[in-house]
């Protein structure tokens, strides 16, 4: 698909030693929509005799009922156990016998699904993806809720209870949002919640959420799309239409002060996050915290890998990220202490590189070294086209979120455009002492270690 | 064809009730599928440079980006008895400075081109691998080749990593997968034992560690007659071949002795390895003995075999463990193959009051699979295998992975070709007997990392053997004192 990274020619942007400065990021598509409300995007790609089939619900965790926390993600679990036409088990075999594979996976603000196969298959992914789109209901039952039920609480246990700093998230979260926010509980849910859902509640939600007026299909790779067009047809056209889903909606997030939390976990060395609540994604200040995020933690030049792990030794990894997501988001610095040192010195020398940023912009070539970074990312997303993060999964990600599957050239915009005054500026708005969570986690017994004592 | 109707049947569409203007979907049953894709790979060129160091290239040309791997035999099979982790470290410590830049001004560099150079240890091979957009394929090599050939070892960097590593070895004690899994290798092999050894390095050896024992090991070992360049990616012989003979054409050295594995005694009576790990919401399990070096006639079937028995989602393991008995999030098992014998696993996490249950139904499934398979699941099986193998082509990094055992194993051009044929020529027959000869449900060592106040007991009333209760600290020794830096 050489084709779809197209020169700009006389583009006046060939002042900095830019990753391929003067290509735009292309993935060209056909689109359309099933009377049913279906929407469907086709991508070419023939580098490989291989299909992907995706799809994504327009509904996550933040959808769920108090007291049904972890619900969404239990569904997904539903969704590959069978439904009219496919039997318990059959939808893995069948897959499995055609040289597939497929995954699924849940967040606050979405559900995705995919399917890799050979080019032959595609007849058996749509049959599947059509068949639990529309006729799940028909075959679940009260005994497979609970056989799911099982997996995901082993699930809970695996990433989280078992996993030294795993309940870090879940801290987090009810933190930074207040009870009333769809973000303030984890997707995965909590032990009590997963155990009381209902056989009732799989089918409301099945009703409520996953019609194809819901959903976005996206298949990318080895096809004509005139004739998947058709195929498309055949096997999602009796797919009822479910009702309108409102807007995904919220009450305004908002930290009034300065929370500090401590947990004692079986870990050996203490952990500090600090976060903050930060724009909604693709939102303005979104990629600037990216920025943000590279200049202070990715690769061993950047600011707080330098002096922590680096200069001073103190601690043994750092890292930030925003967590980009619909309603709002939050940015995050994570850092382990090394043995001899505390949370509280972490901590300094954080605020100490975060006032330097506030005060003084970046250097250029620190911002330009992580755009350059962020447009290779692109380049690599081009490479696969299912999966997680493959094009199929983000042609479905930009039509979700802007209503255009090919966002990927406004995207990268949006990084090219950041320079070093954006970064002052994002971390003096976004990042502020008065209205974080600071989170320590130490060695059970250890709470010397912490940075501040909790705040009730 | 009804395709050929679309702009008609478009119309229709549009213009009436949906459903009853389409003929609806045969849903009994799931659809026919035409024949497989041929797998249709750009040929391999094998080229040399001046040296007479190997060049494997292919090209491909979807994405402008090219992957170089230039993969070393120096693996941590030659760390000698007291100086676990060298090999390891040696890699480690490549990009921590090199040519004329220092740790950081190299990573900044390299950062800064968009690209992504590793460096990283196997059992018996090191690696560089540079992954770049075309535009800045120049400069990367010219930082790859100085990473690679000309590493500075300087002794502040090293006692940096020193640190890292020893800090390392502290925060394992709360990992029960790495517990389980130091245990697991040691237990088959023995602690001299190359693969019973840790590569990482034990806290004395990394202590003891010095940067000529570093330049030594890189001496004698990066040389061109132990290397390969794999080169994947949007450039072609001509492009590209005078750009690799600038930067290693000037690289000389002997091949070293080759690296040899021991011989070792397979797994004798089954016994049980329970490590107490207090509070823990889940056992970590592993089941397993020695397994078959790669190059065994039997590959094939032993693919097959362990992808009915734990090498895929619907394999009787997952599907008993996760899927029936909902003890697990995921049970697999696998044969890691290499030049000698690794390892066959079978392994899972499990909720801790079903502990024994587990072990009961591993025991089980260990035991269905030396019994004939059905042809259901030998289709399933073998199709899994087969058909999903051009999919590992897709990337620049996967083709290269790809043509790595293509050299490492000296396997003949058309491997590649022949690999479906191959695994679709599998019988019945076959898996039965690869299983019946590689799996022995009696002579296999079990691990089990959990809290031992509440598996123990229900675990000795299955009587699977002896059990051998431990301490995290017998297997990992004692958490290390971090009183040392620098």
């Amino acid at each position: 698909m050489k084709q779809l990274i197209r020169m700009l020619l006389g583009a006046a942007m060939a002042t900095t030693p830019l990753v391929a400065q003067d290509v735009e990021f292309s993935v060209p598509y056909v689109s359309f929509v099933l009377p049913n409300g279906l929407n469907v995007i086709l991508h070419e790609d023939h580098a490989t005799p291989t299909v992907s089939v995706n799809v994504w619900y327009n509904v996550g965790s933040a959808r769920e009922e108090p007291g049904r926390t972890g619900f969404a993600h239990l569904f997904e679990h539903i969704m590959f156990e069978g439904s009219a036409h496919v039997p318990e088990g059959a939808f893995d075999e069948w897959l499995e016998a055609a040289g597939g594979n497929n995954n699924g996976s849940t967040n606050s603000d979405r559900t995705n699904y995919w399917i890799n196969i050979p080019n032959n298959a595609l007849d058996l992914a749509l049959f599947l993806e059509s068949d639990r789109m529309g006729y799940l209901l028909d075959v679940v039952t009260p005994g497979s809720v609970d056989g799911q039920r099982d997996v995901v609480k082993n699930e809970r246990r695996q990433s989280y209870e078992n996993r030294p700093y795993g309940m870090a998230f879940i801290e987090l979260y009810r933190n930074l949002f207040a009870p009333d926010h769809p973000y303030s509980w984890p997707t995965i849910g909590s032990m009590e919640d997963l155990s009381a859902a209902s056989y009732e509640d799989v089918t409301n939600f099945f009703r409520s959420y996953y019609g194809p007026n819901n959903a976005s299909l996206a298949i990318a790779g080895d096809i004509d799309p005139v004739e998947v067009r058709a195929r498309v047809e055949h096997w999602f056209s009796d797919v009822e239409t479910g009702p309108g889903v409102p807007p995904l909606d919220g009450p305004a997030a908002y930290l009034a002060g300065e929370r500090r939390v401590v947990l004692e976990d079986r870990v050996q060395l203490p952990r500090l996050y600090m976060c903050w609540l930060s724009p909604a994604v693709l939102n303005p200040g979104d990629a600037e915290l990216d920025i943000v995020a590279s200049v202070l933690t990715s690769g061993k030049s950047s600011r707080l890998y330098r002096r922590l792990v680096y200069e001073m030794q103190i601690a043994q990894d750092v890292s930030a990220f925003q967590a980009s997501r619909r309603l709002d988001s939050f940015f995050c610095i994570i850092a382990t202490a090394r043995s001899g040192h505390t949370l509280a010195e972490l901590e300094a020398v954080i605020d100490e590189e975060l006032d330097q940023l506030r005060s003084e912009p970046p250097s250029e070539r620190e911002v330009q070294r992580a755009v350059n970074q962020y447009e290779s990312g692109f380049l690599d997303n081009l490479e696969r086209i299912g999966g997680f993060g493959g094009k199929a999964d983000e042609l479905n990600r930009y039509y979700t979120l802007t209503g255009n599957p090919d966002y990927f050239n406004e995207d990268l915009s949006r990084y090219r455009a950041v320079g070093p005054d954006d970064i002052g500026s994002v971390v003096r708005r976004v990042m502020n002492n008065n209205s974080r969570v600071v989170l320590s986690i130490v060695p059970e017994g250890r709470t010397d270690l912490v940075a501040g004592a909790p705040t009730s | 064809m009804r395709d050929k109707n679309l702009p008609l049947l478009l119309a229709v569409t549009l213009l009436a009730s949906p459903v009853h203007a389409q003929q609806l979907p045969d849903r009994d049953h799931p659809p026919e599928l035409g024949a497989p894709p041929a797998l249709d790979l750009p040929p391999i060129h094998r080229l040399s440079l001046s040296n007479g160091l190997r060049v494997v290239l292919v090209e491909k040309h979807d994405v402008p980006l090219v992957q170089v791997n230039l993969v070393v035999g120096a693996g941590s099979v030659t760390d000698p008895a007291n100086g676990a982790g060298l090999a390891s470290m040696t890699a480690e410590m490549l990009d921590e400075g090199a040519g004329d830049l220092g740790a950081l001004d190299l990573s900044d560099e390299i950062d800064f081109l968009g690209a992504s150079i590793r460096t990283g240890t196997g059992l018996h091979n090191s690696m560089v691998s540079l992954h770049v957009p075309l535009s800045k394929l120049d400069r990367a090599l010219e930082l790859m080749s100085d990473i690679a050939l000309r590493p500075t070892f300087s002794p502040a960097e090293l006692d940096r990593q020193r640190l890292d590593r020893i800090t390392t070895l502290v925060q394992w004690h709360d990992e029960a997968r790495i517990i389980a899994g130091q245990l697991f290798n040691r237990t088959l092999y023995g602690r001299l034992h190359p693969y019973g050894m840790p590569e990482f390095g034990t806290e004395d050896d990394l202590r003891s560690m010095a940067s000529n024992d570093l330049r030594r090991f890189h001496e004698s070992r990066y040389v061109p007659a132990n290397s390969f360049l794999i080169v994947v990616g949007d450039v072609t012989s001509e492009s590209v071949m005078p750009k690799l003979e600038a930067v290693f054409g000037w690289w000389t050295g002997g091949a070293p002795d080759r690296a040899e594995v021991p011989e070792v005694a397979q797994v004798g009576e089954r016994r049980v390895y329970l490590v107490d790990k207090p509070g823990a919401a889940q056992s970590e399990i592993r089941i397993g003995r020695i397994g078959v070096p790669r190059l065994t006639d039997d590959y094939y079937p032993l693919l097959v075999m362990n992808t009915i028995l734990g090498g895929s989602f619907a394999s009787r393991l997952n599907m008993n463990l996760r899927e029936d008995k909902g003890y697990s999030y995921g049970a697999r098992s696998s044969f890691s193959f290499r030049p000698a014998a690794g390892p066959f696993v079978a392994r899972a996490a499990v909720q801790t009051d079903v502990t024994d249950s587990a072990l009961v139904e591993f025991m089980n499934e260990l035991r269905r699979i030396l019994e004939p398979v059905s042809d259901d699941e030998l289709t399933r099986a073998k199709n899994f295998v087969a058909l999903r193998f051009p999919g590992r082509f897709q990337t620049v990094s996967g083709v290269a992975n790809q043509l790595s055992e293509l050299i490492l194993y000296d396997l003949p051009d058309d491997y590649f070709n022949q690999y479906v044929q191959r695994v679709l020529a599998v019988t019945r027959e076959d898996v039965q007997r690869v299983a019946r000869e590689y799996i022995d449900p009696e002579r296999v060592a079990i691990i089990v990392v959990g809290d031992r106040s509440q598996v123990e007991e229900k675990i000795r009333a299955l009587n699977l053997g002896p059990i051998e209760v431990m301490s995290i600290e017998q297997v990992l020794g004692p958490v290390p004192e971090m009183a040392m830096r620098n």
